[in-house]
Parts: structure tokens; sequence; C-alpha cells
């Protein structure tokens, strides 16, 4: 940096402004002129008009001047900034390399609340912010039927309550005003379970049944081939698929000459007729965690008949509101259901728009999370203006040293604030990286049911978010030391000897305010944390209903002849097989998993009479005999199915407690006759509940059929073994094989990966929760720390003295974590206040756990209480190991 | 003060005023004097370009300012020369020399150039 002149200081006091230094100059010139004249011989007078003639147009010259000099003045002060913005950089890059521990410390805290901060960023802005990846998504919407019936019921019907059938959806389609577009596909994944063969090993694909106009209406092209044609949507077209980007690079590793050429799905040749971009993801946008292979046409023709088949997704028209569209639909519904009097129920309809179908139920948890990293950017700012000012204290004779050199209050402000800037700036940096590796992480968490995650990274939003926290950090804990110390008395500050005098006291004062707030930040904190974590330890704990230990499911594949005629031979033959493995303890094959895919079926007593409200439907599981047991559920009462149960035999059913209670009030249904979708069938068991949708909602009404009486839509292999299931695995796939050679090669999973899948999205919030509890606790201890062991440093002397006159180290040391204690008691107290109105906002989270749980409550504050003590012991101890001799010399 | 002055050539001021601080600050009368002296008497630099083309030189870094007192006790703005300014010197000058060696070599010739081809 150039040296600056000592007289452009000197000049700055002299100089008030532009316009007398330009007139000064140019008087002097006129001055220096008449003299010369008079030198020559003029006469003064003369010689000054000569002087002004030869001079010419003064004004003019003096405009210039006083434009070019404000321009000088103007960079002038713009270079001095920067000067001593580059001086004060150095300084600080001096003296916190001297201060390497410190330093170390600052931007290791730091880069943990940016990290947490910028991460947590990136998941809301992915999720919440930014709108869904399709073109013009806002005009997207979703359309739920089932309106009429209330939230519980609905619930417990599950996707069969919300969907439509193919008439429904044909009639809106033609009758609305509203939308430019409506499509649909069938939510049913089951429906678009095939196996892939001819393609080296036999292979499990999900394929999703679409309306020709999907991905028109989404508004999403291809990236190899093309869409379907209208021949290929009808039925009796061509068979036609397009491949999602990750099917097309796992299975055909990317290869762009698939397209046009046809695969074998369950031995039917379909053409693959395009690839989707790596952009579009069905799961993670309609279905989180769910991996979906490819795109096959829904032939109308045949869903027509199978009921409630559709969910429907609308491009409303430009300018068309969401509340209009509702409101037409409010009207159309009822129409249609007049005019077609064999409808099952009206399809009243809930139309939202698409993102917040998508994001809606994640808005409270990700708004919770984004609050909590808020407050761990608080706390960490919190202990950094602690830090600084413990720092500062030390420092304060080089700033009085300083202020007695002329520098000024502003300055020595500034020269703090570069200090802490340059910390934040390498916190950030670091703070980036980390948030680089969490999110990516994160994005490649397939298993955790969260949308949208796998587009999760840091962007440009990202970046300004950083540097806006980063920034606001800076200033937040680097003025209120530097305000602390420049309001300081520069004769005190020079006389004071260090350690023992009063003037310590208001830093410390200031310092127990900061650490007392600290802890009240993260006792809140931990107060959530501990109310989700018990939440989340409830949930665990429900009663599932089935026993998820020591038993795994596998996709089966199997051939059911025709009409499926052979289901119920083949699947005997297939669980026989299976049962004589050793360490096997029991098989049973469902078409359906709890936690997973559901559909309901009508169902009731015979010649029972319902209350008009009682929905006389039941969620419907197709099972052989032994998946009862293979799943650890609990016949309550009457018998398991048994392979008599067959075609020709009478039609029998197992229903859960809920649907007993509901459908034969004050009955035992045990050998009398139900309706399942009209058709007479004898009740031959109770099951216990089992939780069905999530662990969360409660038990809805079930009934399990025998798969040789009613068609499985796919088939889930459960197996319960003695040994550790893995052991079993490949016994079981080769005996699958050795009946099946087109049986895919599946996965055998435990199952109780269903209930970790079903939990994901909790564990996702609570983990991160607690993990920013526990900054927060260990931040807050250091905080503690801090403030007493620097106070013990500071009154060595006084102990000294005090144990010279008699106190014994017991007394000393009782003394001193008494102090640490008030601390935290004064913080922990602020804290439940503070906690008690997260809790209360935090309750629709909660699950089995008041808002005001006593024992997370006391939990906490004994947690608090405990850090405390170890906080205050580590300087109590150095305070009662101190030397009375020693100590009183030193000064 | 009739006397047989030359216009300045454009561009050339600039030189002119930085050869003059060369040996010291001086004020802007004292720069009109000392070019006026050693072009014996040839170049008036006139105050309604010597001042802008003096700022100009400011801004741009070549010359500082500051204030002092002249000869008879007034107080006068002095210039001087910044390193950047005499480095700015020394480029235009060997420039200038150049240029007018080069002028003076064409405007110096007794004879026509020798033909091209017959090199």
């Amino acid at each position: 940096m150039k040296r600056i002149p000592f007289w452009r200081r000197y000049a700055r006091l002299l100089r008030p402004d532009v316009r007398a230094d330009v007139n000064d100059e140019l008087r002097f010139h006129l001055a220096a002129k008449v003299d010369q004249l008079v030198a020559e011989g003029m006469r003064p007078e003369v010689a000054r008009r000569e002087a002004e003639r030869q001079f010419g147009d003064v004004r003019t010259l003096q405009e210039l001047g006083e434009r070019l000099g404000e321009e000088r003045e103007r960079t002038q002060q713009r270079k001095d900034y920067w000067d001593s913005f580059a001086q004060d950089l150095r300084y600080a890059l001096r003296t916190l390399g001297r201060d390497r521990a410190f330093t170390l410390i600052t931007v290791l805290i730091l880069a943990l609340g940016i990290a947490a901060n910028t991460s947590v960023f990136s998941v809301v802005n992915t999720v919440l912010l930014r709108p869904l990846p399709f073109p013009d998504s806002e005009q997207l919407t979703w359309l739920e039927s089932g309106k009429e019936f209330n939230t519980g019921l609905r619930e417990s019907i599950g996707l069969s309550g919300v969907t439509y059938t193919v008439d429904a959806y044909e009639e809106f389609q033609r009758h609305n005003q509203s939308f430019q577009q409506v499509t649909s596909y069938n939510p049913f994944f089951g429906n678009g379970e095939f196996t892939l063969t001819g393609r080296g090993e036999p292979q499990a694909v999900l394929g999703l049944m679409i309306a020709g106009n999907f991905f028109q209406t989404l508004g999403v092209q291809p990236m190899l081939g093309r869409l379907f044609t209208s021949e290929e949507i009808k039925k009796g077209g061509r068979p036609a698929a397009v491949l999602s980007y990750a099917f097309w690079q796992r299975q055909f590793a990317g290869d762009p000459n698939i397209v046009g050429q046809a695969i074998l799905l369950n031995k039917t040749p379909f053409t693959v007729v395009g690839v989707m971009p790596s952009s579009f993801d069905f799961g993670s946008v309609f279905s989180p965690g769910l991996r979906m292979d490819l795109y096959v046409p829904a032939y109308m023709d045949d869903l027509r008949h199978w009921g409630n088949t559709l969910a429907l997704v609308g491009r409303l028209k430009p300018g068309v509101s969401v509340a209009q569209a509702q409101a037409e639909a409010d009207i159309l519904f009822p129409q249609f259901k007049a005019a077609h009097k064999d409808w099952y129920e009206a399809y009243a309809s809930t139309i939202t728009g698409l993102k917040e179908f998508v994001t809606g139920r994640l808005r409270r948890s990700l708004i919770v999370l984004w609050c909590a990293v808020g407050v761990i950017l608080l706390i960490v700012g919190v202990n950094l203006s602690n830090l600084l000012l413990a720092r500062a204290a030390g420092r304060s004779k080089e700033f009085a040293m300083r202020m007695a050199l002329g520098a000024g209050r502003g300055r020595l402000i500034r020269q703090l604030l570069t200090e802490s800037l340059v910390l934040s700036i390498a916190g950030a940096l670091m703070g980036l990286g980390l948030a680089y590796a969490i999110t990516t992480y994160l994005a490649h968490q397939g298993s955790i049911a969260l949308p949208l995650l796998a587009s999760v990274r840091v962007d440009g939003a990202a970046l300004g978010w950083t540097v806006l926290i980063a920034v606001s950090t800076a200033i937040l804990f680097g003025f209120a030391p530097g305000l602390k110390i420049s309001s300081g008395n520069i004769q005190d500050s020079l006389k004071d000897t260090g350690a023992g005098m009063s003037s310590g006291r208001k830093h410390e004062r200031m310092r127990a305010v900061l650490v007392i707030s600290e802890v009240a930040l993260a006792c809140v904190l931990l107060v959530g944390a501990g109310l989700l974590l018990r939440s989340f330890l409830k949930v665990l704990d429900v009663d599932l209903g089935f026993q998820p230990s020591r038993a795994a499911v596998i996709k089966v594949d199997y051939d059911a002849g025709e009409n499926g005629k052979r289901t119920g031979p083949v699947l005997r033959e297939m669980l026989r097989n299976i049962d004589a493995i050793p360490g096997v303890e029991s098989a049973g094959v469902a078409d359906m998993l709890p936690l997973g895919r559901n559909r309901s079926w009508g169902f009731q007593g015979k010649g029972i009479q319902y209350p008009k409200e009682v929905a006389r439907v039941a969620l419907v599981r197709i099972v052989t005999p032994g998946y009862v047991d293979a799943m650890g559920m609990r016949l309550l009462e009457g018998r398991d199915f048994s392979w008599q149960d067959t075609l020709e035999k009478e039609s029998v059913v197992i229903i859960n407690q809920t649907a007993a209670r509901r459908f034969f009030p004050g009955q035992d249904p045990v050998g009398r006759l139900g309706q399942v979708g009209g058709r007479d069938t004898r009740v031959i068991g109770i099951l216990s509940d089992v939780r069905q949708h999530s662990l969360e909602l409660g038990a809805t009404p079930e009934m399990y059929l025998s798969a040789a009486q009613a068609p499985p839509e796919g088939a889930e292999l459960v197996v319960r073994t003695k040994l550790p299931p893995e052991a079993l695995a490949s016994t079981i796939m080769h005996t699958l094989r050795s009946l099946n050679p087109a049986q895919p090669a599946a996965e055998f999973r435990p199952l109780g990966q269903i209930v970790d899948h079903a939990v994901s999205p909790r564990r996702f919030f609570v983990m991160l929760v607690a993990c920013f509890a526990a900054l927060g606790l260990i931040l807050a201890s250091l905080g503690i720390y801090g403030v007493i062991s620097y106070s013990v440093t500071r009154q060595t002397q006084e102990i000294g003295i005090r144990m010279a006159l008699g106190a014994t180290a017991y007394q000393v040391q009782r003394g001193v974590i008494a102090r640490a204690l008030r601390l935290a008691l004064a913080g922990v107290a602020l804290g439940i206040i503070g906690a008690f109105g997260v809790a209360k906002w935090i309750a629709s989270m909660l699950f089995g756990t008041r808002p005001t749980d006593p024992v997370t409550f006391a939990g906490i504050v004994l947690l608090l209480c405990a850090v405390a003590l170890l906080a205050g012991y580590l300087p109590a101890r150095r305070a009662s190991r101190i030397d009375p001799m020693i100590a009183l010399r030193t000064s | 003060m009739d006397k047989t002055q030359l216009d300045l050539v454009r561009g050339t001021l600039d030189v002119l005023i930085l050869k003059a601080l060369m040996w010291g600050r001086l004020h802007g009368y004292a720069i009109t004097d000392l070019i006026l002296r050693q072009s014996d008497d040839a170049l008036l630099v006139e105050e309604g370009t010597l001042y802008p083309a003096l700022w100009r030189l400011e801004n741009k870094g070549w010359v500082e300012s500051e204030w002092g007192l002249s000869e008879n006790n007034r107080k006068a703005k002095f210039y001087r020369l910044t390193s950047a300014g005499r480095r700015h010197l020394r480029e235009e000058t060997k420039t200038w020399e150049a240029y007018a060696a080069a002028v003076g070599k064409v405007l110096g010739a007794t004879r026509p150039p020798v033909p091209e081809e017959s090199r």
C-alpha cells in the first residue's frame, strides 16, 4: 500500500471545499502576474487590468476546476476507505494469526453454524420455496375426490377414497372450463409391476400407467424418442413404453439405440418409444422414495371396470385461480352424480396447487427446522460475541493506547468489525464446504421419503443466503464488543493492571447476560428436540399389529394361468417348497404389505342396517395361508385360511378388530356372513389391528381374503426365519427360480425396512433437530466455561488472598461452581418460558407426547444443570489449586 | 508581450508540465514561467489551458498538490511529480524524441527516397 503523505490530512483540514481551492489557486496566479507586470514597469491598476485581460474567461475555468476537483475528491475518499480497510484487514489477519487457538475455535463454531443454516436453507429452498420442476408449475393442480367424506374416514379408506373412476375423469375432462388439460395416472402402482425378461437376469420393474396427455400436461418432453401416439394409448394398440432416465442408465447403460427396440414385460413385447430426461423424476414429486422405472399407457377401457383407479392432475388455464376451479368443480361433480345414478360416490373434489399437495404437509416441519438452525446461528453469534468480549478484555490496553494516539471510536469499531468479518468469511467458506457435503449426502438418500430431496443442492440462492447470514453474524458478534471497548474510559484502561481490578466487572456482567441468553436459547432448542425425540420413540413403540423382526420379504413372480385359476395351486406349491427350507419358521404371500400400497373394497355384515355415516368400506389384503403367522400378526378368534378354501368352496374372509366392531356391533362376527363387494362371504376369524397407513394413524377396518378365492394384485412373499434372514436369501432365491425361471432378481428386504421407510421423514427431522440441539448445548456449555474460567483467571489474586486467610479448597470450588449454576439456572428459567411457547407451536408434530410433557422438561433442566456443573467444575478445580503465595506475588 | 509564439502541438502540454516539475515542486504560475523561459519565450502556456491540464494530471495521479507559501509569502498551490508521473514522463520523452527524430529526418531530406524495387 502507498504511504499516505502526512500533508494530506493537514490539507484536508485547511480545505473546506473544492470551490475555495480553485478560487485561491487562480487568485494567486493573477496576483503573481500582476507582480510581474508591475516589476516590468507597469502601473499597478493598469497591470491588474492587463492581467485580467490575459486571463480570459475565468468563470468557465472555475467551473471546470470545481468539477475536476470534486471528481478527485471522490476517488480520493474511495481510495482512503479501501486503504484503511486494507490496513484493518492486515491488522486483523496479523492479530488473528497470533491467536491461533482462538481463531480456530471461532472459525469452527461459525462453520458449524453456517453449515447447518446453509444446508437447511437448501432443503427449504428446494422443497418449499422453489417452484416444482415443471414449466409454469403454478398452473398445475392436484385433484382429490372424497370431499364428501370426513377426514378420518378418507384417511381410513386410503387411496381408493381419493381417486376417481375413468368415467368421472372423462366427465370432468369434458365439461370443465377452468383447465387447459386434465390428466391422470394410476396410483395403484401394483398394477404396473412387470417382470422384464430377455435382458440378462429377470428384473422386477415398476411401470406407471399414465393417461395419454400426462407428460404434455406437466410440460415435460422426452430426452430421446417421442411420447405415445394416439394409437398407442388405446386398448389393442401396439404396446409401448417410455423409460425413466435412471432405469435407462441402470438397465441399458444409457444406450440411445434402445429407442425403437422391443423389451419383454410380463412376456409381452413393448416398444421403447422414448426416454425421459434425468430432470423428470416421478417419484420425487408424486410419491417420495419411490423409484419409477418406466411409463406405459393406461388403457382407459380396461380401467373403466376397476373402480376408483385414477389420480388426477390438472393444468389451469392462464389467469384461472385454484379457487375458481374449485368453485366450478363444486358445481360440476354433483351434476355428474345426478346424471349417473350408478356412480358409487359423487367424487366431490378438493383442488389444491400441485406444489401444495407435494410439500404442504412438510411446511410446518421445515419451518421448525429452519427456526432451529436460526436459533443455532443466534447461539453461535452470542457465543462468539462472548469469546470476542473475553479477548477484548485482554486487549483493552491495546485499544486504549490506540485511542490515546488518536484513533476515533468509529475507527476502532470498524477495526473490530473487520476482524469479525474475516472470521465469519473464513467460517462461511468452511461452512459452505460442509454444507455442500451434507446436501450431497442428503440428495443421495433415496430411502428418505421426502419429496424433491434428490434435487437438493447448494445453489445460487443458498450461496446468497450464506453470504447474508455470514455478514449479519459478523455484525452481530463484532458490534457488541466494539461498542463496549470504544465506550470504555481510556485512562481507566491504561491504569488498569489487568487482573483483580474493578473495571472488569462491567465487562463480566455483559458476558453473563450473553451466557444466560445462550443457555436460554439452547434450552428452548433442547426442549423442542426432546419433545420430538420422545414422540419419535413413541411412534417406534406403537403396536404395529405385526412383528417386523426376524422376517423378510421378497417380491415374487408366478404364472397365475388363465384368469388367475392356477393362483392357489401355484402359491401352495411355492410355499410348500419355502417351508421346507431349514431355518424357515413360516411363510406366506400377500398382495400388499402394511405401510405401503393400499386399496379398499366395499364391506358390510349381511342383513345389518347401518347408520348413514358408517362407510361400508375396508382395506383389502389378499393373502395365503401362513401369511398371518409369517407377519407375526395375532389371530384373536376363529381360524386362519387353509388351502382348502378354494374357488369351489365358500368364500371366506378374516377381518380385523376395528372392522368387527364397526360392521358387527355387539355381535360375534365369526361364522356370520359378510358381503365383500356385494358377494356373500363367511367371516372365519378376527385379527388384531395392523398399522396400515402410517405408524401415527390409528386402526381402520381391514379384511383379508384368500388368494385362492380372490385375485391378488402382485405378490410379496413374507418369510419368518429362525436364522438371520440374510443367511437364507440365496437359498430362497434358488428355490423360487427353480419353480419359476422368470422370477426376477429382487431384493430380500427385512420387514423392518418398510417400517423404517414409513418413519423416515420423522426420523429425518428428529435427527436434524437433535443434532442442532446438541450443538446448541455444546456451545452453551462452552459459553459457561468461558465466562467462569475467565473470572477465575481474573480473580486469581482475590482467591489467593481468601485462601491465605483460611478458605479451604472446597469452599473455593463451591463458590465457583455456584456461580456457574446460577448462570445456568437463570438461562434455564428464561428458556423454559420460551420452550412452553415453542412446544405449543410444534404440538401438531408431536405424537403421544403432550407439549408440556413433564419428563422432557425435567430431563432438559437436569441435563443443562449437569452440563453447567461440568463447565463450572473445570475452572473450579483450577481455582482450588491456586497457590496463595504465587498468586499474591504475580501481580 | 507580442512575441512570435508557437502553438502547442496537441498532447505535448502534459509532457511539458511534467518536465517542468522534474526539478521540484512549483505552483501554476511558475510552471508557465519555466516553460516560457526554457523555450526561449517560444512557448507560452495560457491559463485557460494550463490549469485544466494540471488538474487532469492530478486526477490521473501523475502529480500531487499541496498548499504552501510562494517566494513573496502568498498562499499558493504547489504541484509535484509522483513516481507514476515520473515514469510517465520518461516514457513520453522517449516517444517524443523518436517522433521528433522521425519528423526531422523527413523534413531534413535533401533527395527523394531510393525506389523500393532497386534495393
